[in-house]
């Protein structure tokens, strides 16, 4: 017979004589979340700031006289109309031909459409200062603005493809039926209906066309197109740890987070995902017809000539110019060892450190925890050279040993790379629900056996996708590695970069192909996700 | 003997009291259902014995065993407590026979055989051992959830709307398959639902929450036909809710003169009527009858919702019958009263 005993004395007397004494294998509950996790979250974002406290650290340091007169000088002036310029020219060059090339290849019956799409995002798998190389080495005169631009686009574009794409794949093909259905051309369809859809994909693509345009240094070196990045590294490079760097990474940094809140403060509430249930249907592929099928044919054989055909081509001709004694190289395969090392050592330590951030924003979102998220991305998105900047004076006067170590370098991958771990693996996380982890308990499984058999094993493919994505980072990293690598190790980067600072084009092609070959799976895994989440 | 008591159970969340007081016996093998809309604290009463929450203050024991009090808490994995979540929570990485040998720690053979018994058990085909989570039905993924919760013989078995993912006629059947299966097992299980109608066929005893406190506890007879207030008497199903002058265990009503269940009231009260207990006749039978007016009828079909005008009545009576023929708007009907009255608390 049940019974609500909370009022009668009677009953209470009698579960009184039920629960006589807490039985020893009673525990303290332990707390929700342990302290080592969010403690080692906040160390995590704490090294994240530690760019930009150099900066401002720096500015104190140095004096507000000599600050004014170090950045307010025809120099600098003359290094932000540069870098503007090619922001400002490369940026419109790179949306167009990115919405133009992703149109084409999702909305249209444009032949070959599957190969034209992997071929927008096979750029991707060539390095930035590859690019520059395959270029210089065909026209020995190629340089200046002109060339910068058309480098960018060729290089970059594809940041804008992949969205876009993704976009257009996704998108309702209602919306546009009922644009349509309202009277609209199909021209004016576009313009007002599809084209805002995609604000999102350009905004977010745009924004890290400009930080790639700010940060690169090996694809203007090598044309000698002066911007902030090349400047820093010479000033570096001839006065070492001066003032006068350290102030042009300032000024570096500030444009950076300019971008970053300007593309916040655009990003605006506006809905852009499907408003009502059930799912969308596919979209009918728009008839180009011979008038537009031709010139559409010729942009995307252009593309693939000038991004991919010149750079296979070049490469091979130094290849085969080289023949076999070039991968006889003493120097060749040694770097491959250390970049192999740098990239499982750097992804391993990043992926690790990850973890707590990423399991914070998974089971225990709070305003702290995005704060410390957002430190993170941040830092990532400042160029490699201030990071290095700041990892070599902070080094050289506080801990001296560190400096040029393996340490310091890996330090500076994990800031520069670790929000690439993140995204992975909090889904990864988010695969295992703690109820699975719960299920796992009332089985008999201790929490940490239960964590081990369920979430982890859950989270894994995550974990995996993470380390993958910054051990090609790293592969292909040359910036921070040139000034932070402890001296005589060379990676395939900056191996490359030595041979064809010594204009040795064909010993720098085998470095080259195997960057390449390095980045093929990255490549491959943009690709597949972008198909996999518009579930196909 | 095998019990469950909870005694003056408390959980806060910030200032939010989930659980609130609440105290609870249940017995030996009986199957329990925990009712209430949703955010009335019966999931978090469920989690706290589970051992998925702990409790603030008060006590839970299972057959003498203390799970918690004082702050300290057995933890989950040594209660021995089965559960089964509202979507099964099936471990996606893991076969079906995995999932029901997840807690096993029998190997090989006897693993193999446990696990095929327990298939049979749930009336799952052999067949579905090697399918992964994904491939089942949400029937099925039920099933193995069960199966899988089973393997650890439990002494309880606690139900989160375990049915409330399955459309309606594979809820009813997966209902009696689970209380069967649990009194054949002799495992007492405490089920927790916001459908009345799921709650009142599948327990022996049922309790009623609201707001994080227990407004009721009983046999589902008992607490459909005299529940603890009106709110408790409209969750379980439809009632007719009338003004009366109560003496002598008597009620004066719109309906004429009812037997009230309570002989010491008197004065002015509400009394509560089921539809069952009225019928409808198309002409004054018994002395005792009430002639009333349809003014509307919304066919339904098995049963259809009256409206009935009675001469001491300013609205309308709403009232659902299954009568037939069914009477014609504007005809006029003899109401007659079975049983007595409920007389509600004031």
């Amino acid at each position: 017979m049940p019974s609500t005993s909370s009022s009668t004395s009677a009953a209470a007397a009698a579960a009184d004589t039920l629960h006589p004494t807490t039985s020893p294998e009673l525990r303290l509950p332990g707390r929700r979340l342990p302290l080592w996790l969010s403690g080692s979250s906040l160390l995590v974002s704490l090294l994240a700031l530690l760019p930009l406290a150099f900066i401002i650290a720096i500015s104190i340091q140095t004096g507000w006289e000599t600050v004014v007169r170090l950045v307010f000088r025809p120099r600098v002036g003359e290094l932000l109309f540069n870098t503007s310029l090619l922001v400002v020219l490369t940026l419109p060059l790179c949306v167009a031909l990115g919405i133009a090339m992703a149109w084409l290849t999702e909305r249209s019956n444009l032949p070959a459409r599957r190969i034209w799409s992997a071929l927008a995002i096979a750029p991707l798998a060539v390095p930035a200062f590859v690019h520059s190389y395959a270029w210089i080495s065909l026209l020995p005169a190629f340089n200046g603005l002109a060339a910068a631009v058309l480098l960018s686009v060729i290089a970059y574009f594809p940041f804008i493809y992949l969205p876009a794409a993704a976009a257009l794949r996704r998108m309702d093909p209602a919306l546009e039926d009922s644009a349509a259905a309202l009277g609209l051309a199909p021209w004016a369809v576009f313009r007002r209906v599809t084209l805002p859809q995609l604000r999102l994909a350009i905004w977010g693509g745009g924004l890290l066309v400009s930080l790639h345009l700010l940060a690169e240094y090996g694809l203007y070196a090598m044309i000698r197109f002066d911007t902030f990045t090349t400047a820093i590294f010479d000033q570096f490079q001839s006065s070492f740890n001066g003032p006068a760097a350290n102030m042009l990474a300032g000024v570096l940094a500030l444009c950076c987070l300019l971008l970053l809140s300007a593309e916040a403060a655009s990003r605006g509430t506006a809905r852009y995902a499907r408003v009502g249930a059930g799912s969308a249907r596919q979209a009918v592929p728009a008839r180009l017809g011979w008038r537009w099928g031709l010139p559409s044919l010729l942009l995307c054989l252009a593309t693939a000539a000038l991004t991919l055909g010149v750079p296979l081509l070049t490469l091979g001709h130094w290849l085969w110019e080289g023949g076999g004694e070039a991968w006889h190289n003493a120097a060749l395969w040694p770097a491959l060892r250390q970049t192999l090392l740098f990239g499982a050592a750097g992804a391993v330590l990043t992926v690790l450190a990850a973890v707590p951030l990423a399991w914070l924003s998974v089971r225990a979102p709070s305003r702290l925890q995005r704060l410390q998220e957002g430190c993170n991305y941040i830092t990532s998105a400042l160029p490699g050279i201030v990071t290095a900047l700041a990892l070599v004076t902070i080094t050289i006067n506080f801990a001296r040993p560190l400096y040029q170590t393996v340490l310091t370098i890996l330090l500076a991958y994990l800031l520069m790379f670790l929000p690439r771990a993140l995204i992975s693996l909090r889904a990864g996380i988010a695969q295992a629900p703690a109820e699975l982890e719960n299920a796992a308990r009332s089985l008999g499984c201790t929490p940490g056996r239960a964590l081990w058999r369920v979430t982890l094993r859950l989270a894994a493919p995550g974990a995996a996708a993470g380390m993958a994505m910054v051990f090609l980072a790293i592969s292909n990293e040359l910036t921070a590695t040139l000034l932070l690598a402890p001296n005589g190790t060379r990676t395939l980067a900056t191996g490359f970069w030595a041979m064809t600072s010594e204009i040795d084009y064909i010993a720098a092609a085998p470095y080259a192909l195997l960057m390449v070959v390095l980045s093929l799976p990255l490549t491959w895994l943009l690709h597949y996700h972008s198909k996999r989440t518009a579930g196909r | 003997m095998s019990s469950l008591h909870l005694h003056q159970l408390c959980k806060h969340y910030g200032s939010v009291k989930a659980v609130d007081h609440v105290s609870l016996h249940a017995t030996a093998g009986s199957r329990l259902a925990i009712v209430g809309p949703s955010g009335s604290g019966k999931t978090t009463l469920l989690r706290m014995i589970a051992g998925f929450e702990f409790p603030d203050s008060g006590s839970i024991s299972l057959n003498g065993q203390t799970l918690a009090a004082d702050g300290r808490a057995l933890p989950a994995h040594l209660r021995r407590i089965g559960y089964v979540a509202q979507d099964g929570a099936l471990f996606p990485h893991l076969t079906v026979a995995d999932n029901i040998g997840f807690g096993l720690t029998d190997k090989g053979h006897a693993r193999q055989q446990r696990i095929a018994e327990l298939v049979e058990m749930v009336a799952l085909d052999q067949h579905m051992l090697q399918r992964w989570p994904h491939e089942l039905s949400g029937g099925q993924q039920q099933r193995v959830a069960l199966a899988r919760a089973l393997a650890q013989q439990p002494q309880l078995m606690l139900l989160d709307e375990p049915f409330s993912a399955l459309d309606t006629g594979l809820r009813a059947a997966m209902r009696q398959m689970v209380a069967q299966l649990l009194g054949e097992a002799g495992i007492s299980a405490i089920l927790v639902t916001h459908d009345q109608a799921e709650a009142l066929s599948f327990a022996d005893q049922l309790a009623v929450m609201r707001q994080g406190r227990l407004i009721q506890s009983g046999t589902p007879q008992q607490l459909y036909s005299q529940p603890a207030d009106e709110t408790t008497a409209l969750f379980l199903g439809e009632a007719l809710i009338l003004p009366a002058q109560v003496k002598a265990g008597q009620a004066q009503c719109a309906l004429g003169e009812i037997a009230v269940n309570d002989g010491q009231f008197c004065g002015a009260g509400r009394i509560m009527l089921r539809p069952e207990q009225l019928t409808l006749q198309a002409e004054a039978g018994a002395a005792s009858a009430v002639m009333a007016q349809v003014v509307e009828c919304d066919f339904g079909g098995h049963s259809s919702l009256l409206s009935l005008r009675l001469p001491e009545l300013a609205s309308p009576l709403q009232l659902r019958s299954a009568s037939w023929p069914l009477p014609a708007r504007g005809s006029m009907v003899a109401l007659t009263v079975q049983g007595r009255a409920h007389l509600l608390p004031a």
